[in-house]
């Protein structure tokens, strides 16, 4: 195949990532691996790089829209990015001892119930704990944009949510997975928030999540030019596209995307701990 | 670019600035244009730089064979910033898209140092600590 073939269709891959990516609040980094090593048969470590690179595209692609817009909660992305951050460095500094094989099979478990909890999550609201106090101490209640106004809305468990991001953190240290599908599941099955919120936070997030395992992916040459450019410029447009699909979808309807998304992602991971993949 | 978005009405909390005699300060609403804006400013900078680098390696390149079924990253020169520079300087068209995706990946650094500077100028020490927290992270994992 030619550079020129390879790029064009490449670009066009990564624009539905992109899409997918910045609707979902999961990064394009889920479609461009597996598109990049199956039909491509990239180098695996050439394709993490291009996936790098596609989480970061997706991320500040969509995110410079979701901010102004009012979706984004800055803060509870600050707060959580706390956690995130040292969760990494905890996962990066037991990386030797722990059976990853086994965390994989433990993780794609966890994700299919969180999809079977997450597709049920709008009937359940009798479960709803009450607001949390430490919401209000640390100012992370907020309110975002659906027409014909703004709704307020008050975070729940703070605590369980930031565990919840440690634990992811050290997940996309452990596993190599971008960590978008557990900071999503955190904000939205334990802190309670709004989806659209959960998902345009998560987005804001991962590409901070993705900055700072960029270095060493650069040093060791993972991050090729001529296949990255391909990706990164598809993902742009499919994450700016996708952030003005947002404002007008409904949550039903992203709920489904999110939970067919995460239930693939389920697959993936069982199949990877089961055949020792990881 | 996009539809205006409707104005955040006053603050849901109290915030320093509603005090008497302080100078007025950045609002929640402010800052997040201001962040938005610079997430928007990095990621076009960083695509231009990507389309000229990518249009010249095509133009030079297009037509080869694609071989990335083996890695041969590990001898590449451009794994450091300041060689990429340099081969962006002499207009080395790989060199030149290398330049443009780190530029890419500094725009959530940046954004990081940004929510800091503002967090900052609301007097809000909570947050201020958080994100230089991150900050320092972040920067330890890339210069590691």
């Amino acid at each position: 195949m030619s550079l020129a073939l390879f790029a064009l269709l490449v670009a066009t891959g990564s624009f539905g990532a992109g899409l997918l990516g910045a609707v979902t609040g999961l990064g394009g980094g889920i479609v461009v691996v597996p598109m990049l090593t199956v039909l491509f048969h990239v180098d695996i470590r050439y394709a993490i790089g291009a996936s790098l690179v596609s989480v970061i595209a997706t991320s500040s692609g969509a995110a410079s829209a979701y901010v102004r817009e009012g979706y984004t909660n800055v803060r509870i992305g600050i707060f959580l990015e706390v956690a995130t951050t040292v969760g990494a460095l905890v996962g990066a500094a037991v990386a030797n001892v722990v059976p990853t094989s086994a965390l994989a099979v433990l993780f794609g478990v966890v994700l299919l119930y969180s999809a079977y909890r997450s597709l049920r999550g709008d009937k359940d609201t009798s479960a709803v704990p009450p607001p949390d106090p430490l919401g209000e101490k640390l100012r992370l209640n907020g309110s975002y944009p659906e027409a014909p106004g703004r709704i307020p809305y008050v975070v729940h468990r703070v605590r369980l949510g930031f565990g919840v991001m440690l634990f992811a953190g050290m997940l996309s240290a452990l596993l190599g997975i971008g960590s978008g599908v557990v900071k999503v599941l955190a904000m939205d099955r334990a802190m309670r928030l709004p989806f659209k919120v959960s998902t345009t936070t998560s987005n804001f997030m991962i590409g901070v999540t993705a900055a700072a395992s960029a270095g060493v992916y650069l040093h060791r040459g993972y991050i090729d030019p001529s296949i990255a450019f391909p990706v990164m410029l598809g993902v742009l447009v499919g994450a700016v596209l996708g952030a003005r699909v947002l404002a007008g979808a409904d949550v039903v309807w992203l709920r489904r995307v999110f939970t067919a998304v995460v239930c693939v992602l389920a697959v993936e991971m069982l199949y990877k701990g089961l055949t020792g993949g990881v | 670019m996009t539809s205006p978005s409707p104005r955040r009405s006053t603050p849901s909390t109290p915030s320093p600035n509603a005090e008497v005699g302080r100078p007025r300060t950045w609002s929640d609403h402010d800052v997040e244009q201001v962040i938005g804006r610079l997430l928007q400013a990095g990621v076009i900078l960083a695509s231009i730089v990507v389309v000229i680098g990518g249009t010249l390696l095509l133009a030079r390149h297009g037509a080869e064979a694609t071989a990335f079924s083996v890695f041969r990253g590990g001898s590449s020169h451009l794994r450091s910033v300041s060689a990429t520079f340099v081969g962006a300087v002499h207009g080395e068209p790989g060199a030149i898209v290398q330049l443009g995706l780190v530029l890419l990946i500094a725009t959530p650094v940046a954004r990081v140092a940004l929510t800091l500077a503002a967090f900052a100028a609301q007097r809000d020490r909570l947050y201020v600590a958080m994100t230089a927290l991150v900050l320092t992270l972040l920067l330890i994992g890339l210069f590691s």
